[in-house]
C-alpha cells in the first residue's frame, strides 16, 4: 500500500494496520486472571484446583472478548486457540506433576536400609522389604532381554541388509508394527498358555514372565535397531565390500559397530518400556513373599506386582502395606528414570564420530 | 552354488554368509511364528472355556453373555479416554510444533517422554490413591445438577472408583503415543504451504487449519486410532482403579460400573481354577481380536497416506 502516488481522498481514513494488543497482553491477561480467580476462589473457599480451573476460564475468554473488541473477528479466534494450544499443554502436564509429587512425598519415608534388603518372608505387622521383588523384577527383565535383543537384533538387520523390500519382509515390518499393539496382559496369557501346555496346566515360573515381556520388547526393539541401521552410510558398507570382506563380516564388524549407540539406546529403552510392566507377571509369575532366584521354577516376585497387590490386598495392616507400595512405586520410577538417562547418555556417548 | 566355477562368474557363496543369512532370517520368521502362536496358543486353551457352564462363567448362561459386558465396558472406558486424550493430545502437539519456542518444545518433548515412562501400576496407584478421592466432589456435583444426563444419573460414587476416574487415568496414559504421533506428522507439514498460507494474510490459526491440518488428518486418525489400541488393552491402571461389578451401565460416575475385558482378567484370574481360567483366556483372545483389528486399521491408514517414517 505503500503508492508512489497521493493516494485518493475517499480511502484516506482506511488505516494501513489494525490495531493490535499489545506484546504483553496474553501475560497481563494470565496475571489477572489468576487475581480475580483467587479472589473469588478464596472469598467463596474453593481448592486450589477451582481456582486454577477457573483462572484458566477466566483467561481463554477474558483475552477472547478483548482482542474481539480492539482487534477483529479473526485475530480474535486466533487468540482464542492459542490459548486453548497452551491451556491444553498445561492440563496434559498437571498429571505428571502431581503424580510425580505423590509418589515421592509417599515414597520417600518408606526409604530406608532394611526396606531394600529384606523380604517379605514371614514379615508380619511390621514394615518388610522389597528385596524380593527387585531380585524378581531384575531376573524377569534380564530374562526378557536375553531373549529379545538376539531375535530383535538379528530381524531388524533381516529387514535392512537381506529383507529388503522383499514380501516376507513387508510382512514382518506390518506384523512387529502390530504387535507393538498387543495388550500387555494377551501376552501374560499367551505366556501361560504355552507353558501350561509345555509344563502342566497352570504352572507360574519367573521365566514365563521373561517370554511374556519379550513379546512386548521384541517389536520395540526390531523398530529401533531398524531406524538405526537404515543410517548406516552405504558407502560404508561398499567400502568394506570393495576390500573383498564377506558381506556377513561386513554386518558384524562395520554396520553393527557403527548403529552400536542407537541399538544401544532403542535397547535400553525397551528395557525401561516392559520393566514396569504388572498384567502378564501377574498371571503367569504369581507372586512370592520369598526371594526367589530361580527363573525355571516357582513363583516369582516383582516390582510391579508387589505394588499392586499390597495396595489392592493389603491384607491385616493396610496402612504399612500401602505405604511399602508406595516406596515400591518410588523405587520403580526411580528404576524407569534411570534407564531413560541412562539410554540418553548412551547414545552421546557411543555416538560414532560421524554426527547422527 | 555354482558347478562350473569361473574366474569371472559370481563369487561363491561363503559358508558363513549363508548361514547368516538365514539365521536372520529365522529370527525374522520367528516374530511371524510368535504371533501366531499367541493367537494359536490362545485359541487351544480357550476353547474350553467358550463351552464353559454357568458355574464357570459368573451365572452367565454362555460365553457370549459373559463376554458381552465386558466388551462394553472396554469399550466404553477406551472411547471415553480417547474423547478426553485427543484434544489434549492435538494441543500438545501443536504447542510443539508450531507454538512453543525451539527450547520450550523441547522441554515439553522431554515431559511427555516422562508421562510415556511412568509405569502403569504407578498410573493405578495415583489414580485410587489420589486422584480417585479428588474427584468425588465433582461427581456429587455432576449428580446433584446435571443427574437428568444418563451418564451422570448416579448416586455419585463416594470413593471416586469410577469408569470416568478409570477413563482419565487412561486418557493420561494414551496422551503420550497420541502427542508423539501428530506431532511427527505436524512438522513435516510441507514448509511452503504454511508460508504461502502465511503470506496471504492468515493468522497462525487460520494457517493451521488450511495448511497443517489438512495434511495431518490421516496422521491424526491412525494416532487416535493406536491410542484406543492401547486404551482397548491397558489393564492395571482400570483394574486398581475401577470398581467393577461387571455390568452394562451408561452411568459414568456410580459405585457398579461395567468392568473391562483386561481389568476381569487380572482381577480374577489368581482365584479362577480349571475352566474359569480357560473362560479368562477366550475372553483375551476376544480383547486380542478386537486390539489387533484397531492396530491393524491404524496401520493401514498410515501405510497408506505413508510420507517417510510416521514413528
Amino acid at each position: 500500500m505503500t503508492d508512489l502516488a497521493t493516494p485518493p481522498e475517499t480511502h484516506a481514513h482506511v488505516p494501513l494496520r489494525h490495531p493490535r494488543l499489545p506484546s504483553y497482553a496474553p501475560w497481563l491477561v494470565v496475571g489477572l486472571a489468576a487475581a480475580a480467580a483467587a479472589l473469588v476462589g478464596l472469598t467463596l473457599g474453593w481448592s486450589l484446583t477451582g481456582i486454577v480451573v477457573l483462572a484458566m476460564v477466566l483467561h481463554v475468554v477474558g483475552l477472547t472478548v478483548w482482542s474481539r473488541a480492539v482487534e477483529n473477528a479473526r485475530a480474535a479466534t486466533d487468540r482464542l486457540v492459542t490459548s486453548l494450544v497452551w491451556v491444553a499443554l498445561t492440563i496434559a502436564l498437571v498429571p505428571l506433576v502431581s503424580l510425580v509429587l505423590k509418589v515421592v512425598t509417599e515414597g520417600a519415608a518408606e526409604l530406608n536400609g532394611r526396606f531394600l534388603t529384606w523380604s517379605m518372608r514371614n514379615v508380619v505387622g511390621e514394615p518388610g522389604g522389597i528385596y524380593h521383588a527387585i531380585v524378581g523384577t531384575l531376573l524377569i527383565t534380564l530374562a526378557a532381554t536375553v531373549i529379545s535383543v538376539p531375535v530383535g537384533l538379528l530381524s531388524a538387520i533381516y529387514l535392512v541388509e537381506y529383507g529388503g523390500q522383499s514380501r516376507l519382509a513387508g510382512w514382518i515390518r506390518f506384523l512387529v508394527d502390530v504387535m507393538t499393539g498387543i495388550p500387555s496382559i494377551v501376552a501374560g496369557l499367551f505366556a501361560y498358555a504355552l507353558f501350561s501346555l509345555i509344563i502342566g496346566p497352570g504352572t507360574q515360573l519367573g521365566l514365563g514372565g521373561g517370554v511374556a515381556l519379550s513379546l512386548l520388547m521384541i517389536p520395540i526393539v526390531v523398530r529401533s535397531a531398524e531406524e538405526m541401521l537404515k543410517l548406516v552410510p552405504a558407502d560404508l558398507r561398499e567400502a568394506s565390500y570393495a576390500l573383498g570382506v564377506p558381506k556377513w563380516r561386513t554386518i558384524v564388524k562395520v554396520v553393527l559397530p557403527t548403529a552400536m549407540a542407537g541399538i544401544i539406546t532403542g535397547v535400553t529403552l525397551a528395557i525401561a518400556r516392559v520393566i514396569g510392566e504388572t498384567a502378564p507377571l501377574l498371571i503367569i509369575c504369581g507372586s512370592t513373599d520369598s526371594v526367589n532366584f530361580n527363573l525355571f521354577n516357582g513363583q516369582m516376585a516383582s516390582l510391579p506386582v508387589f505394588i499392586y497387590s499390597s495396595y489392592t490386598q493389603p491384607g491385616t495392616n493396610p496402612e504399612i502395606l500401602k505405604g511399602m507400595a508406595w516406596g515400591a512405586a518410588l523405587i520403580l520410577i526411580i528404576i524407569v528414570m534411570a534407564l531413560n538417562l541412562i539410554a540418553r547418555l548412551a547414545g552421546k556417548f557411543f555416538a560414532p564420530k560421524r554426527g547422527r | 552354488m555354482s558347478t562350473t566355477p569361473t574366474e569371472t562368474g559370481s563369487p561363491k557363496r561363503r559358508l558363513g554368509d549363508l548361514v547368516f543369512a538365514n539365521l536372520t532370517r529365522a529370527a525374522g520368521l520367528t516374530i511371524l511364528v510368535t504371533l501366531a502362536g499367541v493367537a494359536l496358543f490362545l485359541t487351544i486353551q480357550g476353547i474350553p472355556g467358550l463351552t464353559a457352564g454357568p458355574a464357570d462363567l459368573k451365572g452367565h448362561a454362555n460365553f457370549l453373555g459373559y463376554v458381552a459386558p465386558l466388551v462394553f465396558g472396554t469399550l466404553l472406558a477406551a472411547v471415553i479416554a480417547l474423547l478426553i486424550a485427543l484434544p489434549l493430545a492435538i494441543g500438545v502437539a501443536l504447542s510443539v510444533s508450531h507454538y512453543a519456542p525451539r527450547s520450550v518444545s523441547i522441554v515439553i518433548g522431554y515431559l511427555v517422554d516422562l508421562l510415556a515412562a511412568v509405569p502403569s501400576v504407578v498410573y493405578g496407584l495415583w489414580g485410587i490413591g489420589f486422584l480417585g478421592p479428588r474427584l468425588v466432589p465433582v461427581y456429587q456435583w455432576l449428580a446433584d445438577h446435571l443427574g437428568f444426563i444418563p451418564f451422570f444419573s448416579g448416586p455419585a460414587s463416594n470413593t471416586g472408583r469410577t469408569i470416568m476416574t478409570a477413563s482419565i487415568v487412561l486418557a493420561i496414559m494414551v496422551l503420550p503415543i497420541i502427542t508423539a504421533i501428530s506431532r511427527e506428522i505436524f512438522v513435516q507439514t510441507p514448509r511452503l504451504n504454511e508460508e504461502a498460507a502465511l503470506a496471504l494474510g492468515a493468522t497462525r490459526w487460520e494457517m493451521i487449519r488450511l495448511a497443517v491440518l489438512p495434511y495431518a488428518r490421516s496422521g491424526i486418525v491412525s494416532a487416535a486410532m493406536l491410542g484406543l489400541g492401547r486404551a482397548l488393552g491397558e489393564t492395571m491402571a482400570v483394574a486398581m482403579v475401577l470398581s467393577a461389578s461387571g455390568i452394562v451401565t451408561w452411568d459414568l460416575i456410580s459405585n457398579t460400573n461395567p468392568s473391562t475385558i483386561a481389568a476381569n482378567i487380572a482381577l480374577t484370574f489368581a482365584d479362577a481354577t480349571g475352566v474359569q481360567r480357560n473362560a479368562l483366556i477366550a475372553s483375551g483372545l476376544v480383547l486380542f481380536v478386537i486390539t489387533f483389528a484397531v492396530n491393524f486399521g491404524a496401520r493401514s491408514v498410515v501405510a497408506r497416506y505413508e510420507t517417510g517414517s510416521p514413528r
